[in-house]
């Protein structure tokens, strides 16, 4: 009895000791809090794209000695649950930055947060002009979000450019109908489409805005083939499967053209049961694309690890853990404030492009510079299983293969 | 033209609905169980249905057999797991079971739906039509899947009518949703009555979820919508009636089809609901309920 109470008892010094000196470990390490969906393909790529740049830069030694530590929170796609990882993350974990989602209204909840605890976070996903538009707003408070994928503004001028050179040049496209569903990325997104669209030489006939939780799409497609367009515009992202679906099971005859978010994902084919053949969508990376030298190892090291390509907002998560690394370095430590004055410097060469974030006085300002020398972003095209690199040229893997079902009017003519 | 584009796609959508509210409203004449895991049950069954096409390359047909077959597993496991244990209970009030059932079969249809979010994701899915291509039917451009669709909800429920009017095991289902009491006075086991029933209800509801799967695609999200769409239909036409959820279909169908068309996809629901409202305050048993 006695021997047993006197292990307990040195039990419990052992235990006690060993938590005494967990907080000295923990000082030494960078945290990085991930809070992302897990259970949504674009999102279930950030956290192990993360960990994975965490694991290179810590074989490499870490940051100055440093080793980084990701820390994950599952957000299941829920702003409330975010704002409370956040708070947890911050208080609790102690983390020194924070990745965050692909969803824009989840970054928007989490933006104020960040500026209140006066943590730097970056989004690899969401698409939102509002997020830096705010930061423009009330740059002192809000200075610690940074945008580290692309705006819909941006997103609809390189749809724009892509389309000039594949649609309306060799086809002679004149009209488009505009297709997005109703949520915070499309409204800048729809609002760039109506500007370029007839930049470009394409006149917009019609509007269409549905609900993301729309199942059936049969009355959209046939509004939308009554205003006789050469070409359906895109902007989807939340909508899931079926306008994919059933624009191949009703044989719409129109090509589809734009941002279609899970598209990007390799197992959309399956999901869709080969539907999306002929789908064209804008990307920042696609299969055997080496936008820069570092894309394709990293998606041969994500494949390699985890079994299955990653989402969009994996490569830019496994960037941002990169530029996280890089800001620490350069602001000698983790303070905030000087960890968001040396992200502000970045310049850095990623998987998507050259890194250069707006700078303040900019209507956006931390959100990437896009075009030529910086990111630009791809188009490409789902034939035969298989997602192909259309457009820049320069980049291009394959041409345009239209199914069976599109009529293109105009080439015709 | 638009006239023939509402009349088509209006009878799909609405066999699938009726369909689907079809064993919801049996389950719930038969035994008075209100099963609020109806939407996981079927996305359950699209599900695996796809997973079997797609992922394991059975092809359509073995896909959709795996869908109905998990659809009757999910249906007994509902029963088992969470009806039966309530029913038998003693420690729960007579008068209280009622509500806990509701509680059970809520908090099980989430189970499942998580269970599908885990494993599969929850990005939507299609499952493997087993027609493919498009016919034309009076200048529309129509699925063939969409035809195939209506044509095997209707002989589904031509099935069921048959099972119920036509034979001795259907007749003392019937005898059961009237006077449970006096169908054990004949000598009929409830129990065994029960299992019939779900196993009718596994069937039809498997079978919607594999339909829907193939007509607009299902994920882990849809599970809440399906249960609702099934539970206002069945409120609409009047709980417990077959013949009164099939009309209730059929006007929340066609009504939505309509709006759908003629004033905007997004607004596709709200006339159904709003009908639904008025028929609660006019109608409290449902438009041919017959309490």
């Amino acid at each position: 009895m006695k021997s047993a109470f006197h292990n307990l008892a040195t039990g419990a010094l052992a235990i006690a000791g060993a938590l005494a000196t967990v907080p000295a470990c923990a000082a030494d390490a960078i945290k990085i809090g991930v809070i992302a969906e897990a259970q949504a393909v674009a999102g279930s790529s950030i956290a192990p794209a993360a960990q994975l740049a965490a694991e290179e830069i810590n074989a490499r030694g870490g940051v100055d000695g440093r080793m980084i530590e990701i820390v994950v929170y599952d957000n299941h796609s829920s702003s409330a649950d975010s704002v409370r990882a956040f708070q947890r993350a911050v208080s609790e974990d102690k983390v020194n930055a924070v990745i965050a989602s692909y969803i824009s209204e989840v970054v928007l909840a989490l933006e104020p947060w960040a500026g209140r605890m006066k943590t730097l976070m970056i989004t690899p996903g969401a698409a939102s002009d509002v997020i830096t538009q705010n930061i423009a707003k009330d740059y002192d408070h809000l200075k610690y979000t940074f945008h580290g994928y692309l705006t819909s503004s941006s997103l609809a001028g390189l749809v724009c450019d892509a389309a000039k050179d594949l649609l309306v040049d060799p086809y002679k496209m004149k009209s488009a109908v505009i297709m997005s569903e109703d949520a915070a990325w499309t409204t800048p997104l729809d609002a760039g489409y109506e500007k370029c669209l007839p930049e470009i030489g394409l006149k917009v006939v019609d509007h269409i805005r549905m609900s993301p939780d729309t199942t059936d799409f049969t009355p959209i497609f046939n509004k939308i083939e009554g205003d006789k367009p050469d070409v359906i515009i895109t902007g989807i992202s939340h909508v899931g499967t079926q306008p994919t679906v059933q624009w191949k099971s009703q044989q719409v005859p129109i090509p589809m053209f734009g941002i279609a978010s899970q598209a990007t994902n390799s197992t959309f084919w399956k999901d869709t049961n080969g539907a999306v053949e002929g789908v064209f969508y804008n990307a920042v990376s696609g299969p055997g694309v080496a936008v820069t030298p570092k894309t394709l190892p990293f998606v041969d090291a994500f494949q390699k690890k985890f079994g299955n390509f990653p989402s969009y907002a994996g490569y830019t998560a496994y960037d941002d853990v990169y530029m996280i690394a890089d800001a620490i370095k350069k602001a000698g430590g983790t303070d905030s404030d000087r960890m968001v004055d040396a992200m502000e410097k970045t310049d850095y060469v990623g998987t998507i492009g050259r890194v250069v974030f707006k700078p303040k006085g900019d209507p956006n300002p931390h959100a990437l510079k896009t075009g030529k020398g910086y990111i630009t972003g791809l188009m490409l095209q789902w034939q035969d299983g298989k997602q192909v690199n259309i457009w820049p040229k320069e980049l291009a893997v394959g041409s345009t293969k239209w199914p069976s079902f599109i009529k293109l009017k105009a080439a015709a003519n | 033209m638009l006239f023939w584009q509402i009349l088509i796609d209006g009878f799909a959508i609405s066999a699938l609905y009726a369909l689907g509210a079809t064993g919801f409203t049996l389950i719930f004449g038969v035994s008075g169980v209100l099963n609020l895991s109806h939407g996981a049950i079927m996305v359950g069954a699209a599900v695996a249905a796809w997973a079997a096409s797609s992922e394991l390359g059975l092809g359509p047909y073995a896909g959709a057999l795996v869908g109905v077959v998990t659809g009757v597993v999910l249906s007994f496991a509902t029963y088992f797991l969470t009806v039966r244990p309530i029913q038998t209970s003693r420690k729960i009030a007579e008068a209280e079971k009622e509500i806990f059932i509701l509680t059970a079969t809520l908090l099980w249809g989430i189970i499942i739906q998580e269970a599908i979010a885990y494993l599969f994701t929850n990005n939507a899915k299609t499952v493997l039509p087993i027609v493919d291509g498009v016919v034309i039917v009076l200048g529309v451009r129509t699925p063939s899947n969409e035809i195939f669709t209506a044509f095997v909800c209707w002989f589904a429920i031509g099935l069921l009518w048959l099972l119920v009017n036509r034979t001795k095991r259907g007749k003392a289902v019937m005898a059961a949703s009237m006077n449970p009491r006096g169908v054990t006075l004949l000598g009929i086991e409830l129990s065994s009555i029960y299992l019939t029933v779900w196993a009718a209800y596994g069937l039809l509801a498997g079978t919607a979820g594999i339909l829907l799967g193939m007509f607009l695609g299902v994920s882990s999200y849809s599970v809440g919508p399906l249960t609702a769409s099934a539970f206002s239909i069945v409120v609409l036409g009047g709980l417990g009636s077959v013949s009164g959820s099939l009309i209730a279909a059929y006007v929340v169908g066609y009504l939505e089809t309509a709006t759908a068309y003629l004033v905007s996809p997004a607004y596709r629901t709200i006339p159904a609901l709003l009908l639904l409202v008025v028929v609660m305050y006019l109608r409290p048993q449902g438009l041919f309920g017959r309490r």
